[in-house]
């Protein structure tokens, strides 16, 4: 008792400005971090859902990405605070299983958002980007617009971490697949053999990653052409050291996301393709599926064939090739986030 | 003897932490050329009389004349730039330093020209050139290399090197506190020849010091402080070590001359 | 009592004039280890610089001329250009005995200081730049006002500001990325260190030039200026420095203040390395500018080591990172063994530190 006494002064605090009313739908939002755009989209693609909704909506967020102890203990404040629902991106996508079972049990709705939790059913639902198909749309594309030349392309690959977290992996095998290039084991990369691949490196997923992660493999072998990123900020830095050794050209990258700096860098020609996600559709929707719960207990169903909710992905580029559907940067930059 | 006049003095010095009175009514006074021995007991505040003549402590009220003229320090420093010197008893070197460093930190020289003005380039030869002269003029040539680090040198050596500083630039008066409380025998006798050759520069020394034979070898006078203030001063040529320690414990009252 | 007995030694010392008098002068140890660390002692750069000359080596002996080539070469300059600048502003403080956290922090508000003053206020980049470096001053000047006066520990002061500095970064510039390409055409001046020299195959940024320069310069400034001398006083024994005569509140605010104006220089270094100006960058930059620090033989204890060091230790982490990524090991093993070498500095520092007795 006098532990959720303090909890819950301990959230209004935390949370001042957000109004607390009793008779509302409680609801929360737990991200990796609240300093990546992504993030903040989804809050507030949240936000926007809740406020129509009636719903009321604390956020919660890790110190840095992979702070699992913080998002547990969101968790339990959740649980504390008698929210119906709760949106969930985990960072440490099976050690956060138990803490989620527990909110289950206390009769909670939890919904993974982002990223599916391990196993994927941990979750009541998961709203999602399919990311092997967002990285298959940018493989089609890169094979579509080099024509016969993808026979002898020479391709990085700029992954986000050493530990292959699943997006990553994801992204990787499905541009390689869309690509035309045997994946060897589809749950991590590295394992290919086709020679037409110069190597993997790791970005973290920011411009100062992307951009050593480029020099080294341009290191291991300056010709290469085509060059996939985990995201558009690796996809950034990438560029800069293409263009420091003067190839910034010559170079086809593709990246997935659909930020507005990635977008305005495929207006500026940075960039080549991107496929955008729809961070803010998640987590409306996510409300959407609390506040329905909360009515009358339904639960959300996932997309047909899939074992999540598909937010969808769309290729967005200025120069369509033929056999991939895309649109172009006008319609992206009004469908993008950050 | 009075004919004189005395270089450092202080007249009815009053410290109080608190409570506790520190100094009370405290006087003191050093003559120009002469080892002067501060000695008391444990508590008896001579500890407190060489910080207020130092500047490390700033007195509630009293006079402190040096040369002639009233002065007041508000920090060592200034009790530097005045002209009195101390050593202190843990020495105030910086071991991972070199000699020369050491004895001109916080006074080091500068460059000629362009190169000292705007570079502030330091002038190490001269520098490491006055140091030698100094080391030399005190019999500290056993150390071969003014570029070595302190933490090098042995306890006397090092304390040579701080006694060395007080005598490059202590132009009116050096204070040792407790110069020979950490050495061996041999290096006591190294430090207390050291005294005699900074005696023999003309420089009068304030010794503090707890070791009675030392005292009674090197001083020409002995200050007795005890209870907060100065109980009496005694020729060490007419008191015996036991009169001293009877004085400043109060098992005996001195014969006032 | 006579003069002349009471100038003489007293009679139980008599015997000292036939002892030996070895003791007082400088022992001479001769044998080989103890000469090396002597050597070491007075040349605290020495340790890093081999290791650094002995992995040059070996990692051109295993990859030949894809690592001995002056593109590669140069390149691992410009991968440890951001990580120099920060860790020459580290050295600084570790040489006082303090260590600073928020460097990195520091460092990155700069940069977006400097960014957002051009793109949302549309003042002219000069005056942005100026304004990055006021605001790591100011930090700089906090940090160094709550260490030197109210006299706080420097691990928690930093550790305080970093959380502060980062928070204001995120809140300050909403999260958002100002676009390389933006920067290019509005405010080409935030690049500047990103321009670069070329030299046959070898390619030099003005960053990286910028860098060795600095360093080469603290190195001047911390050996041959009174000033210098004064901080490896304060970190070698604070007191002895103040009983010394050396201003050690004023000294110490100095440091930190330099320490932050050089985190803004780096701010605007690493704009020119990214292209962009992203408020997430350098988040390890203070992990990895005292990683190059104790590589680089610098001691934590402080008032010991040079910033020659710090550079070499820098290196030696560039040297590593990208010849292991050649060889195409996994990364975790550059992690595993910088982690060993930081360990081993610290190691052969203590070691060395024993010279003193």
């Amino acid at each position: 008792m006098k532990k959720t006494l303090v909890t819950s002064a301990l959230s209004a605090i935390v949370l001042c400005g957000s109004s607390i009313t009793q008779a509302e739908t409680g609801a929360c939002l737990i991200t990796k971090t609240d300093t990546n755009p992504f993030f903040v989209k989804m809050k507030e693609g949240a936000n926007a859902k809740a406020k129509e909704l009636g719903v009321s909506l604390k956020s919660y967020a890790g110190k840095i990405d992979g702070d699992s102890e913080s998002q547990v203990a969101a968790i339990e404040t959740c649980i504390a605070d008698g929210a119906k629902g709760i949106l969930i991106t985990a960072s440490d996508t099976k050690g956060i299983v138990p803490a989620v079972q527990q909110a289950r049990d206390a009769g909670l709705l939890v919904i993974a958002l982002d990223t599916p939790l391990e196993p994927i059913d941990a979750a009541d639902a998961t709203f999602a980007t399919d990311n092997f198909l967002a990285g298959e749309l940018i493989g089609k594309w890169a094979a579509a617009s080099l024509g016969g030349a993808a026979k002898h392309a020479k391709i990085a690959m700029l992954d986000l971490a050493v530990s292959q977290p699943s997006v990553g992996v994801l992204r990787d095998q499905g541009f390689l697949q869309g690509f035309g290039i045997d994946l060897g084991d589809p749950n991590k990369w590295g394992d290919e053999t086709d020679s037409r691949i110069i190597g993997h490196d790791v970005t973290a997923g920011n411009e100062e990653g992307g951009r050593k992660a480029m020099e080294n493999l341009l290191v291991r072998d300056p010709a290469i052409n085509v060059v996939y990123t985990i995201n558009e900020p690796a996809a950034a830095g990438a560029y800069e050291a293409l263009k420091a050794v003067d190839r910034q050209d010559d170079v086809l990258i593709v990246s997935v996301d659909g930020g507005c700096p990635g977008v305005q860098n495929i207006q500026d020609g940075i960039i080549g393709a991107t496929s955008q996600q729809y961070p803010l559709l998640m987590a409306s929707k996510g409300i959407e599926a609390i506040a329905a719960w909360a009515k009358d207990g339904t639960k959300p169903e996932p997309t047909e064939g899939k074992n999540f909710f598909d937010t969808g992905v769309s290729l967005i580029t200025d120069k369509p090739a033929e056999g991939v559907d895309s649109i172009d940067t006008k319609q992206g930059l009004d469908l993008c986030w950050g | 003897m009075n004919s004189v006049r005395p270089i450092l003095s202080a007249k009815n010095i009053i410290k109080r932490y608190g409570n506790v009175t520190a100094l009370n009514n405290a006087d003191f006074d050093l003559y120009p050329g002469e080892i002067l021995a501060v000695i008391g007991d444990n508590g008896a505040g001579k500890s407190s009389l060489i910080k207020a003549l130092s500047g490390a402590v700033i007195p509630d009220s009293g006079e402190i004349i040096l040369a002639g003229k009233s002065v007041q320090f508000s920090s060592p420093i200034d009790a530097r730039l005045a002209g009195i010197e101390t050593v202190y008893q843990n020495l105030a070197l910086s071991p991972a330093l070199s000699i020369a460093d050491n004895l001109f930190m916080g006074r080091e020289i500068r460059h000629n020209g362009i190169l000292g003005n705007i570079f502030r380039k330091l002038d190490k030869r001269k520098m490491q050139q006055i140091a030698r002269e100094k080391l030399s003029e005190l019999g500290l040539l056993t150390i071969q290399n003014i570029n070595q680090t302190v933490e090098t040198l042995s306890g006397g050596q090092r304390q040579g090197i701080a006694v060395a500083r007080a005598a490059t630039f202590g132009s009116k008066v050096i204070i040792m506190d407790e110069p020979t409380a950490a050495l061996g025998v041999k290096e006591s006798r190294k430090v207390l020849d050291l005294i005699r050759d900074v005696k023999a520069k003309g420089i009068p020394i304030v010794l503090i010091s707890h070791n009675m034979p030392h005292v009674f070898e090197v001083a020409d006078r002995i200050h007795i402080h005890r209870l907060g203030s100065r109980l009496c001063e005694i020729d060490p040529k007419q008191h015996s070590m036991s009169d001293a320690v009877a004085y400043m414990t109060g098992a005996k009252a001195p014969n006032i001359d | 009592m006579n003069e002349e007995n009471l100038n003489k030694p007293q009679a139980f010392e008599a015997v000292l004039s036939e002892s030996d008098t070895s003791t007082v002068q400088f022992t001479k140890k001769t044998s080989f280890l103890y000469s090396i660390q002597k050597l070491l002692h007075s040349n605290p750069a020495l340790v890093p610089l081999l290791v650094l000359l002995a992995s040059l080596v070996i990692f051109g002996a295993i990859l030949g001329n894809k690592f001995f080539s002056p593109f590669t070469l140069t390149l691992i300059l410009q991968q440890v250009a951001i990580v120099g600048f920060v860790g020459a502003a580290q050295t600084l403080v570790i040489i006082t005995a303090g260590i600073d956290l928020s460097v990195g922090a520091i460092m990155v508000l700069s940069s977006v200081f400097m960014g957002q003053i051009t793109f949302r206020y549309g003042l002219p980049a000069e005056f942005a730049v100026l304004c990055g470096f006021i605001i790591g001053g100011l930090c700089g000047f906090i940090n160094g006002f709550l260490v030197a006066v109210i006299r706080l520990p420097p691990f928690i002061v930093t550790l305080g500001m970093w959380q502060i500095v980062l928070a204001t970064n995120f809140l300050y510039s909403a999260n958002e990325t100002i676009r390389s390409q933006d920067i290019e055409q509005h405010a080409a001046l935030l690049q500047f260190f990103g321009e670069k020299i070329k030299i046959g195959g070898a390619v030099l940024t003005y960053g990286v030039i910028a860098m060795v320069a600095v360093v080469l310069i603290l190195h001047y400034i911390l050996t041959s200026t009174a000033w210098g001398r004064h901080v490896y006083a304060i970190g070698d024994d604070p007191d002895a420095a103040e009983l010394a005569g050396v201003k050690v509140k004023k000294t110490l605010i100095s440091v930190y203040v330099i320490t932050g104006l050089l985190c803004s220089l780096a701010g605007w270094a690493l704009i020119g390395r990214i292209g962009s100006i992203s408020p997430t960058a350098g988040q390890f930059a203070n992990i990895e500018s005292i990683t190059a620090v104790v590589i680089g033989g610098i001691s934590l204890f402080g008032g010991r080591g040079s910033i020659l060091g710090m550079l070499f230790g820098a290196l030696i982490v560039g040297v590593f990172s990208l010849g292991l990524r050649l060889i195409g090991t996994d990364p975790q093993w550059t992690y595993l063994l910088i982690g060993l070498l930081i360990i081993v500095a610290v190691a052969i520092d203590q070691w060395i530190r024993k010279v003193a007795s």
